[in-house]
């Protein structure tokens, strides 16, 4: 897709002055009922302050409950016929089991929307490769060959919704409202090294996997060739898509932990290594030595959600935390938030019809991840030493 | 709770209490600071702010004697360019709070966020609990302008970074839900701390060893007799507005981290010329 196509040039800075990076937030139930999509909608638009009206999008978990079997594919089309052509290659791989437009605002609110339109499918039986692999080389295929098609979103029971505009303008034109899921991601962008367009807007995706980021990644070029060499396509003109393969990589393909995924991508500096326990040194050293190219440079805080194994929530930044990141538990310890903001928790407060409260509002530490799993709560707080708590058994010491 | 009447001056002051989210709406920063103008012009002299909910600028450059209270969670950036002004945050604060900060008095009853009293030249800064990276980055001193930082708990990495004057005191206490104040667990700050400092002091209510700590240019050294003199009756202050017993203080040893020389970066930068 060609981003100059969707994206608003004659109105490049819609804020009259320009400010910070962009909002992220971000929860999960734990016992996985399913919230509307106001919630998060509320919690993101309190952080307009970092937002600029070039970008916006949700990830929502749980939502098609129905086709939970069949990879829900979220697509941006130029046209019709390009519609057709991508249905009828998707065709000729597997089977497209329902297709429709993804429901919108009409008239539109917001400039230039391409066409947005769901499918649900189901790539054929192979024996040589399993069928997540299968789509991670269509999305790529799709997202590189077929000019004109984009593939927002393909995981099972979830979906992106994503575009150029306010984020109270990408929640309408969506109709995020209407609705529910029991993990949801929002963000609002603040571009500033790469162009504001329909798919370089946030969330990031492939399979389960949702990323939305705040800050930029210097590494790209080093985690772009690193990721090419595993087949990850990045068509996107956008840092943050290296990380949602990454994502994909380490934890799916990998099977890595998560508390050592947040160790590849923001790992201590050596000086802190060197003043560990001799098993941790080798450990880190291994790790940072194994997934030097995938290390995450340049100032970022992250919001994550999975739904490979068992559905993830998780939150990280840089090491030097250059970017902000805040967590709570509510009261009741179901539910797990993340966000740019303390603000986005109070705005849940103000509405005096919820009685809505807090058991707890932390600030994690630098380079540690906060994973939140269904079923099974919080898991990291992000306030631990880089090993501690984990069951770590190292060959070599 | 905090004693206010510590803080905010005796006399009966002309008080208007407003709701910044009027119909659970809460206003933009802009009108929010519109209207605390508004308010000054009208002759008010202390305002509280209700249902505060991450608005950036409260207090933006504000001068004289006005007094502000704050019931909610202010955006970043809360007081900066402040000019003489007292604000109680009854909660957190974000990020940036006192940003070049000339005079003034801000308590937060809570934590703090990232970068407080980032370039802050004057006033005095006063955290109840944990605050994060980068506090008081930069701060400075110039004759009678003396910025100081007080942190009842931890503080994260680059504590004091580019010091160059003023004073930073962190406590390392705990303040469980209860009420009690116990010695917190957690190391009482990150890394690099003071690094690239060369003016003012770093002073640390701790037993730990600092020494692999330091950055660049930090030295740790033993309280003297004149400095305890100097930052105590700042400490009293800081334990009687949040209610600490003022004994807990002395039950750790206090270091000191000020810049290794006089000018410690007198070598870079052309310093043979100057």
């Amino acid at each position: 897709m060609r981003w100059e196509n969707y994206t608003s040039p004659s109105e490049k800075f819609r804020n009259e002055r320009v400010f910070d990076g962009c909002g992220i937030t971000g929860f999960i139930n734990i016992d996985g009922t399913l919230t509307k999509g106001d919630k998060i909608i509320e919690m993101l638009e309190i952080l307009h302050d970092r937002e600029n009206g070039l970008g916006a999008g949700f990830a929502a978990y749980g939502i098609y409950p129905q086709y939970k079997d069949f990879y829900a594919l979220h697509f941006l089309f130029d046209n019709d016929q390009i519609r057709l052509n991508t249905e009828d290659f998707l065709s000729s791989k597997g089977v497209v089991v329902f297709s429709e437009p993804i429901p919108t605002k009409q008239p539109s609110n917001v400039d230039k929307p391409p066409i947005v339109w769901r499918m649900f499918y189901e790539p054929k039986e192979m024996k040589s490769l399993s069928q997540d692999e299968q789509m991670v080389q269509l999305v790529m295929e799709v997202n590189e060959k077929i000019e004109g098609a984009f593939i927002m979103s393909s995981g099972k029971n979830m979906g992106v919704f994503k575009g150029n505009g306010w984020s109270h303008e990408i929640a309408e034109y969506y109709k995020i409202k209407d609705y529910e899921a029991y993990m949801w991601l929002g963000h609002s962008r603040f571009p500033t090294n790469t162009p504001g367009w329909w798919g370089g807007a946030h969330p990031f995706n492939l399979l389960g996997t949702s990323v939305v980021h705040n800050g930029e990644i210097t590494s790209y070029g080093t985690n772009m060739r690193y990721l090419e060499s595993f087949g990850y396509k990045c068509t996107l003109f956008t840092d943050t898509e290296v990380i949602a393969y990454l994502f994909d990589l380490l934890v799916r393909r990998h099977k890595l932990p998560i508390p050592i995924v947040s160790l590849a991508l923001a790992p201590p500096l050596f000086s802190e290594i060197e003043s560990m326990d001799k098993k941790y040194q080798l450990a880190l050293k291994n790790i940072r030595a194994t997934y030097r190219s995938a290390m995450l440079n340049g100032p970022f805080s992250i919001v994550v959600g999975q739904n490979g194994h068992i559905p993830t929530l998780i939150g990280l930044t840089d090491r030097k935390k250059l970017r902000p990141l805040i967590a709570a538990i509510s009261e009741d310890e179901n539910t797990i938030y993340l966000s740019s903001e303390e603000a986005s928790f109070k705005r849940l407060m103000l509405d005096s019809s919820k009685s809505f409260k807090f058991k707890e509002i932390w600030h994690p530490r630098s380079g540690t991840a906060v994973v939140a799993r269904l079923g099974e709560g919080l898991i990291r707080n992000g306030l631990e030493l880089p090993f501690e708590n984990l069951q770590l058994s190292v060959m070599g010491v | 709770m905090i004693k206010t009447t510590m803080i905010l001056s005796k006399e009966n002051k002309k008080t208007v209490e407003i709701d910044v989210a009027p119909n659970g709406k809460p206003l933009k920063y802009q009108d929010l600071n519109d209207k605390i103008h508004e308010i000054i012009q009208n002759g008010y002299e202390r305002l509280i702010l209700n249902n505060v909910c991450g608005q950036r600028f409260i207090a933006a450059s504000l001068q004289g004697d006005f007094e502000i209270i704050i019931n909610g969670i202010p955006g970043n950036d809360l007081g900066v360019f402040m000019d003489g002004p007292k604000i109680i945050v009854n909660g957190n604060c974000e990020d940036q709070m006192g940003n070049t900060m000339n005079d003034g008095f801000i308590i937060v009853d809570g934590d703090g966020g990232d970068v407080i009293g980032l370039s802050a030249r004057g006033g005095k800064i006063y955290v109840k609990k944990d605050v994060g990276y980068r506090v008081g980055i930069h701060i400075k001193e110039y004759e009678h302008q003396y910025p100081i930082i007080i942190i009842g708990g931890t503080a994260g990495d680059f504590l004091g970074e580019y010091m160059a004057g003023g004073l930073i005191i962190t406590l390392g206490l705990k303040f469980l839900p209860d009420g009690t104040i116990i010695e917190n667990s957690h190391s009482i700050c990150g890394g690099e701390l003071g690094t690239g400092i060369h003016r003012g002091k770093i002073i640390l209510r701790t037993e730990e060893n600092l020494e692999s700590k330091l950055g660049v240019g930090a030295k740790l050294f033993k309280l003297m007799e004149e400095t305890k003199k100097e930052i105590e009756p700042y400490i009293k202050e800081f334990c009687e507005i949040f209610n600490i017993p003022f004994d807990l203080i002395g039950k750790k040893p206090l270091q000191v981290v000020k810049p290794i020389s006089k000018r410690p970066f007198g070598g870079n930068y052309c310093g043979q010329y100057i």
